[in-house]
């Protein structure tokens, strides 16, 4: 039994991270139609950011706004401008086909640049154990669980209690409405963008100290945060979130209950499952086919 | 233009078919491992083709295609039986496979296809590293044999660099009767559009699902090449980047093109050779060379072509109703 808590607290707080990875590929999906595979390297790269300005000398938590503002830059206002802008009116494969691209060239250039080795990062919560009703959980699962959480209580907030996020969805929903009512849309779109940056960036910064800085580590991540936003609905902010902590738990469960052989084949059937009998995800809206 | 263009084609054919003979007679091991390498995996897009180009099903699977195929061959060759015998359990095991695969497809389109094909992609490396009874695991099959061809031994590289030409050359006519049979533009309306196509009566489940098996079907020959290609196996060729590469190999060539796919593997196997001058560099050149590529052309190297001959169609097209006006003018 205490094993089963400790499995569930270590799953909710790798769903968390899944979730906000999730959240940012459902935001582009919904603004722009945009399918991106890079997504898993967009997490990988704000560690290495930030590694290389500590590397130049710069304090921790300087390291860390200058990374999270150069993945705005980058992952946001460049991905956007250079390679989504040019390829939307072509449809969604093509677009596709590239972020896969871009997600080699990105592993790439920090093989290349950085280290093909894994890199130590250090931690935004203290390491070390606290006691929650006699069980021992780690400091850092509980940090990245809070962290998680906050940002996406803050995202839901801004979505659904201001202005903007009202603005931000009309603009998601119905494109050509918003803009006949007054939505910069244009500007909608961008600020997804952004937002989806912050989030990686956010997203690397709580998983890196767990699992090292290596070039390959988007790889499984992206592929989880896919599942997770497949599963959940990846229409709906929400239920991305619910598809990351549900993923999160059964890979945890899986490893232990199942066979650590297997333990991505869990994921992988549940997602095979919600798509055949239920395609708009758990908690998504069903889309409507185009001719 | 048309009465020229004909044997112009069938000479440039022909150069091409004899350079890929002649040429590499004095290529050393390495050359001619990376030009077999090309046409195996010419013969694996081509399969994904079928299912993309062809008939517009994305799938991303097409990889673990090609290891169910290695699997296949390696198991049985070690296991003593001939090659031609695993091709042909490899091509049925994908085809019923990739038939399997196609139901999906008959419920969930696009994006949500390429999310279940890629989930069983991951799947079936999960088999192939698993299933060490089978499959070896992670140390994977050592010394799978080289078929003789004809009482040939094809041990040495060149012998099998024509083994793997001459399936390409023949996996090639038959792409190329199929997409000029009823099946072929059976295919080409289920991309185009499938509401219309059931309306004039195309079975469009027998169709996807047919797609699917016979794409699937040529990812399995590649992999019974693959296998004696390169004499051993483990699970990591097969995971899910190969698929990714395929596809990519697809898109970039020119989807729905024939001859896209022996320019995307051209591209995706010989560029990154070709660019190891940079050393590290060249990865990371040939993913910014793919999406410049895709954003000046996102149907690919013959969709630039492609256009360009349609532009001089429209031009010699325009310059004849020209003409035919003057004479009409002058006529009258």
């Amino acid at each position: 039994m205490s094993n089963l808590f400790d499995l569930l607290v270590a799953g909710l707080a790798t769903g968390a991270i899944y979730a906000l990875v999730a959240v940012g590929f459902t935001l582009l999906w919904q603004t722009s139609q945009t399918i991106n595979f890079a997504q898993g390297e967009f997490v990988m790269l704000p560690a290495f950011l930030m590694l290389a300005a500590m590397h130049v000398g710069a304090p921790f938590w300087l390291a860390i706004i200058l990374g999270i503002l150069l993945s705005m830059i980058l992952l946001g206002l460049a991905f956007k401008m250079l390679l989504v802008d040019p390829m939307m009116r072509h449809g969604v494969l093509p677009l596709a086909i590239a972020t896969m691209a871009l997600a080699i060239g990105i592993k790439e250039a920090v093989k290349q640049f950085f280290s093909a080795e894994a890199s130590p990062f250090p931690s935004i919560v203290p390491t070390g154990d606290i006691s929650v009703f006699g069980h021992a959980v780690s400091l850092q699962s509980i940090g990245v669980l809070v962290v998680a959480i906050l940002a996406v209580v803050g995202l839901t907030a801004l979505l659904n209690r201001t202005s903007l996020g009202h603005q931000m969805q009309a603009a998601a929903q119905n494109p050509t409405v918003a803009r006949i009512i007054g939505v910069p849309v244009e500007r909608m779109i961008l600020l997804t963008f952004l937002i989806n940056a912050f989030l990686v960036a956010l997203a690397s910064l709580l998983i890196t100290p767990i699992y090292l800085a290596k070039f390959s580590s988007g790889e499984v991540l992206g592929q989880a945060a896919f599942i997770a936003a497949i599963v959940g609905g990846f229409n709906q902010v929400r239920g991305a979130i619910a598809g990351g902590l549900l993923i999160g738990v059964l890979d945890n469960l899986a490893a232990s209950y199942v066979s650590t052989q297997y333990r991505s084949a869990v994921p992988m059937l549940v997602l095979i499952i919600v798509i055949l009998f239920r395609p708009q995800g758990l908690l998504g809206r069903a889309e409507e086919r185009t001719v | 233009m048309t009465g020229f263009a004909k044997p112009l084609k069938i000479a440039l054919g022909l150069a091409v078919i004899a350079a890929l003979i002649v040429v590499p007679m004095n290529f050393n091991r390495y050359g001619l491992f990376i030009l077999s390498q090309w046409a195996v995996m010419t013969i694996a897009a081509m399969g994904l083709n079928l299912t993309l180009g062809y008939a517009g099903q994305v799938s991303l699977a097409q990889g673990a295609f090609v290891g169910i195929g290695a699997y296949a061959a390696a198991i049985m060759t070690t296991h003593g039986w001939p090659l031609p015998a695993a091709i042909v359990v490899a091509i049925v095991l994908s085809f019923a496979v990739g038939w399997v695969l196609g139901y999906p497809a008959l419920r969930v389109q696009h994006h949500y296809l390429a999310f279940v094909t890629l989930a069983f992609s991951t799947l079936a490396f999960l088999v192939f590293r698993n299933e060490s009874w089978l499959t070896g695991g992670i140390y994977g099959i050592s010394n799978i044999p080289r078929p003789h061809i004809f009482g040939i031994a094809t041990n040495k590289p060149l012998p099998f660099y024509y083994v793997c030409l001459g399936s390409l050359a023949i996996v090639s006519l038959a792409v190329w009767w199929l997409i000029r049979s009823p099946w072929g533009r059976a295919f080409i309306a289920l991309r185009e559009n499938p509401q219309r196509a059931q309306s004039l009566g195309v079975d469009t489940r027998r169709y996807t699902l047919m797609a699917f098996a016979i794409g699937s079907a040529l990812g399995g020959i590649a992999g019974a090449l693959y296998a004696p290609l390169t004499q051993y196996i483990d699970p990591v060729p097969f995971n899910l980047s190969l698929s990714l590469d395929l596809l990519m190999m697809v898109i970039v060539g020119g989807a729905g093109f024939y001859l896209g796919p022996f320019l995307g593997a051209m591209i995706a196997v010989l560029l990154p050779e070709w660019l190891r001058f940079t050393e590290g560099y060249y990865l990371m050149l040939y993913a910014i060379a793919v999406m410049l590529l895709l954003i000046w052309s996102p149907t690919g190297i013959l969709g630039i072509l492609d256009r360009y001959m349609a532009a001089r169609r429209t031009k010699a097209a325009s310059a004849l109703r020209a003409v035919a006006k003057s004479r009409l003018e002058t006529a009258q």
